[in-house]
């Protein structure tokens, strides 16, 4: 098999000495940035992509290290999404809910190695999806036209119904105030300002970054000091660190459907990791049924979204590589590497220069290796960060977050922002809205009313367009019975609901 | 004595160092990193220091937000009669001016310095449409102009669109009747046009390159004054359908508007300098852009002339007042 033996040259070239140092250094200063909250895997490549340049390394090399760059700075926010409940990236946002509560559990230790080794998987997997479909794949991201991805971004909040085992009405509140804020900025196709009160700081809308760690870590802040006040400290557990072989087996199904789900959406362009892991994380909620205890702090919740995310990085290549469209913020910064390197991603790059796509498919599975070999080793070090007090460790993390944001966009109108959101997150908390479907509907409400009115705009106003391929009648089946199933589950299985709340109430 | 003159070399350094950074010149990249107008700091940037026409490396620095009105403002704000600063821009600026997107800003509140290269608009057709020329096409499309739909990477009245509507109007075509779809960025609309979605795509040169080597797509004309260099050289013009149309999508700068005369006629020269360089020709076709150049007064003329064209057939299309 061609594509096979490309693949094994490419490894022959990821693996110099050179290069293989250079995987190092990438993962390294990436889990160093990438724990910074505010800047994220994105902002982690943009800022060192001149760094790459200068050092003066043949395009390959520099690759390897850029993409050494992007798998540290991914798992780095997910030390810090964990372990402080500061998630980086919308992806991020599905690991906290349980990768947080199983470290108020005192169970971070194995949270952060089930993220690594998700991870890991999830890009095992997917390189073998790269490798067999790549070709296939490209021409069906093809056919995923507007009336497609509405439907499945609909599939995607449909998920929503049953989310982290908290009231429906408020998960749903929670999503429409998301939605609402997307809507704030430049409508796309009448150019006209939206909810901006005049200010050109909005135009651009609502900067993800900014209302997440207004939402999480400010109001995080405003929590401890309630908490100091009325004399209440919160100590945290450090737990065991290492993972037991008992909890990694439990995991093992959930990886591979974490990596195989995160793949297939990871070849839409645009539609990238978020869908993925959220749609991972509530595909695997619904598997796991009454024995589920997500939101609570269950491995699984850390493991699906981890390992859909970085397959989803593999799938994201298809379309930047075969279309020079790229799939995801990530791959779009990539694409502008790529450019100044002097390679121009499109439809002959396969043909014309396979060594360049399979060196980029083994350095990207070098990478991911190297992450695990790094940073399981680290975990405990890591852990032992959760022994600063609270009241110096989360401060001390908005204020990094607070220069981190400024350091990226410098706007002090973004500073504003971010603390009137850090009051918002603590109102919600307060009245128990979860503050997850925030973000996401922050994040996929513009992907979502952008297909929605392109799919008008290519009908002339039909809104049959929306039922009219098989590929989209599927994802609406898809949605309905994600939304039935939970209601007939309960109706079918009375005994389960007797035991829910009992097992509740335990933790 | 070789460690002493090690040693005040570095003290020299050191106590150099915090002028030199204050003397430094730096480029204002009005977008994150990775964009065009990115590139263009970026690239520049380089070739003055290749050049040695600056003091020193030239930091890029990325202001992002509201398609560049967040730059634009602090530069009039904050920046007035900063003599070290460039900020990069293209007709994606202008229009926004033109459409009055900036607030009060207008084109007047800054100095406009120059452009040293740009890329050009394009319309493409699938391979196999049955459209062999922009005379074929035009006739489907006066025909019955709601039938036909064209997808850009540009918001509704961005560049993308207004290339189109521009074709239209000299064509006889109403441009109201023409069906235009955003995408988010050109990939994007390309690849509706190839998933058969829509069945004109608008963009530039550089985008359909790839495809049209792989014999996907066919560009149908290009909006240049003169054809292309690379491997669209055979794709006739508008000019050459008699249809007085071109779309430059230059990549320039402007300067602060409150610096001397001196200042500005300074940055002109040094734009002038990097414009004849071989340097940057050599940049320039690497980052696949097609030789454009003007500075100056010339320039300035350029762009106020810009948005009144666009003002035009905004108000035409009622998309302004």
């Amino acid at each position: 098999m061609d594509s096979l033996r490309h693949l094994v040259d490419g490894f022959g070239i990821a693996l110099q000495p050179l290069n293989v140092l250079l995987a190092l250094a990438g993962v390294g200063i990436g889990t160093f940035v990438g724990m910074l909250p505010g800047i994220g895997p994105i902002n982690a490549i943009a800022i060192l992509i001149p760094v790459t340049f200068a050092i003066g390394v043949p395009p390959e090399s520099a690759l390897i290290l850029l993409v050494g760059i992007y798998y540290g700075s991914q798992y780095g926010n997910s030390i810090s999404t964990i372990l402080l409940n500061v998630p980086g990236t919308a992806s991020a946002v599905v690991t906290a809910i349980d990768g947080h509560a199983m470290t108020r559990a005192g169970r971070a230790g194995p949270a952060l190695a089930a993220s690594a080794i998700a991870s890991f998987v999830g890009g095992t997997f997917s390189i073998f999806g790269l490798v067999l479909f790549a070709p296939v794949l490209a021409e069906w991201a093809i056919r995923f036209g507007p009336a497609e991805y509405f439907a499945l971004m609909v599939f995607a909040f449909s998920a929503l119904s049953s989310f982290a085992s908290g009231s429906v009405v408020r998960a749903l509140a929670s999503t429409g105030f998301g939605l609402w804020l997307a809507t704030v900025g430049l409508d796309p196709n009448s150019a006209i300002p939206r909810y901006t009160f005049g200010r050109i700081e909005l135009l651009d809308g609502m900067d993800f970054v900014v209302v997440t760690i207004g939402l999480f870590a400010v109001s995080e802040v405003l929590q401890l000091l309630e908490d100091t006040g009325a004399g209440r400290s919160a100590t945290a557990l450090t737990g065991k660190v290492m993972i037991s072989a008992k909890e990694l087996a439990s995991t093992g199904w959930t990886m591979v459907r974490g990596g195989v789900i995160g793949f297939i959406v990871g070849v839409l362009p645009g539609a990238g990791g978020t869908i993925a892991s959220f749609l991972a994380y509530s595909t695997e909620e619904r598997v796991a049924g009454a024995s589920g205890r997500f939101g609570e702090g269950d491995i699984r919740g850390v493991a699906a979204p981890e390992a859909a995310n970085n397959a989803s990085v593999n799938g994201a290549l298809i379309p930047l590589l075969t279309l020079g469209v790229p799939g995801s913020g990530t791959t779009a910064v990539l694409l502008g590497a790529l450019l100044g390197l002097g390679i121009t991603p499109g439809p002959l790059l396969l043909e014309e220069q396979p060594d360049l796509f399979w060196g980029l498919a083994a350095s990207m599975y070098v990478g991911n290796a190297f992450l695990l070999l790094l940073n399981l080793p680290l975990v405990g070090f890591f852990v032992r960060a959760l022994t600063i007090p609270r009241w110096i460790l989360i401060p001390g993390v908005a204020a990094l977050a607070f220069v981190a944001v400024y350091a990226v966009a410098g706007s002090s109108f973004d500073l504003v922002l971010m603390t009137l959101f850090g009051v918002v997150g603590y109102v919600m908390r307060k009245f128990s809205f979860p503050l997850a479907p925030v973000v996401l509907g922050l994040v996929l409400g513009p992907l979502m009313e952008k297909n929605l009115r392109r799919a008008m705009a290519l009908s002339g106003g039909d809104w049959g367009v929306l039922f009219d391929s098989p590929i989209a009648i599927t994802l609406w089946l898809l949605a309905i019975a994600s939304l039935a199933a939970p209601l007939a589950l309960a109706k079918l299985s009375p005994r389960h609901d007797a035991e829910l709340p009992t097992t509740r109430e335990e933790t | 004595m070789k460690t002493a003159v090690a040693a005040s070399a570095l003290v020299a350094m050191i106590a150099c160092e915090p002028s030199e950074v204050e003397r430094g010149w730096e480029c204002i990249a009005p977008a994150n990193a990775g964009g065009g107008w990115d590139l263009t700091c970026r690239t520049v940037g380089r070739v003055l220091r290749e050049l040695s026409l600056s003091p020193g490396l030239v930091r890029t620095s990325n202001v992002p937000g509201a398609g560049g009105g967040v730059a634009f403002a602090r530069t009039v704000a904050r920046r007035s009669d900063d003599p070290n600063v460039l900020v990069a821009a293209s007709p994606a600026t202008v229009l926004r001016l033109a459409q009055r997107q900036f607030g009060d800003l207008t084109e007047n509140d800054v100095r406009w310095a120059g452009a040293v290269g740009a890329e050009y608009g394009v319309l493409a057709v699938a391979a196999d449409a049955p459209w062999q020329t922009l005379d074929d096409l035009l006739a489907a499309w006066r025909s019955d102009p709601t039938s036909l739909v064209v997808s850009g990477g540009s918001a509704v009245a961005g560049q993308d669109h207004m290339k189109v509507l521009l074709l239209a109007n000299r064509a006889g075509i109403d441009p109201k009747q023409i069906r235009y779809v955003p995408f988010d960025g050109g990939g994007e609309a390309m690849t509706a046009l190839l998933g058969g979605f829509v069945q004109v795509f608008s963009g530039e040169g550089s985008e359909v390159e790839g495809q049209v080597e792989a014999g996907r797509l066919k560009v149908l004309v290009t909006l240049s004054p003169e054809r292309l260099e690379g491997p669209l050289a055979g794709v006739p013009t508008a000019a050459e359908s008699g249809l007085d149309v071109t779309w430059v999508t230059w990549r320039g700068f402007y300067v602060p508007p409150d610096i001397s005369e001196e200042e500005y006629q300074e940055w002109v020269r040094v734009l002038d300098r990097v414009g004849r360089s071989e340097a940057w020709a050599e940049a320039r076709r690497t980052n696949r852009l097609q030789p454009f150049f003007m500075v100056g007064d010339e320039f300035s003329d350029f762009v106020h002339a810009q948005v009144r064209d666009f003002q035009a057939m905004s108000r035409e299309i009622g998309l302004i007042r």
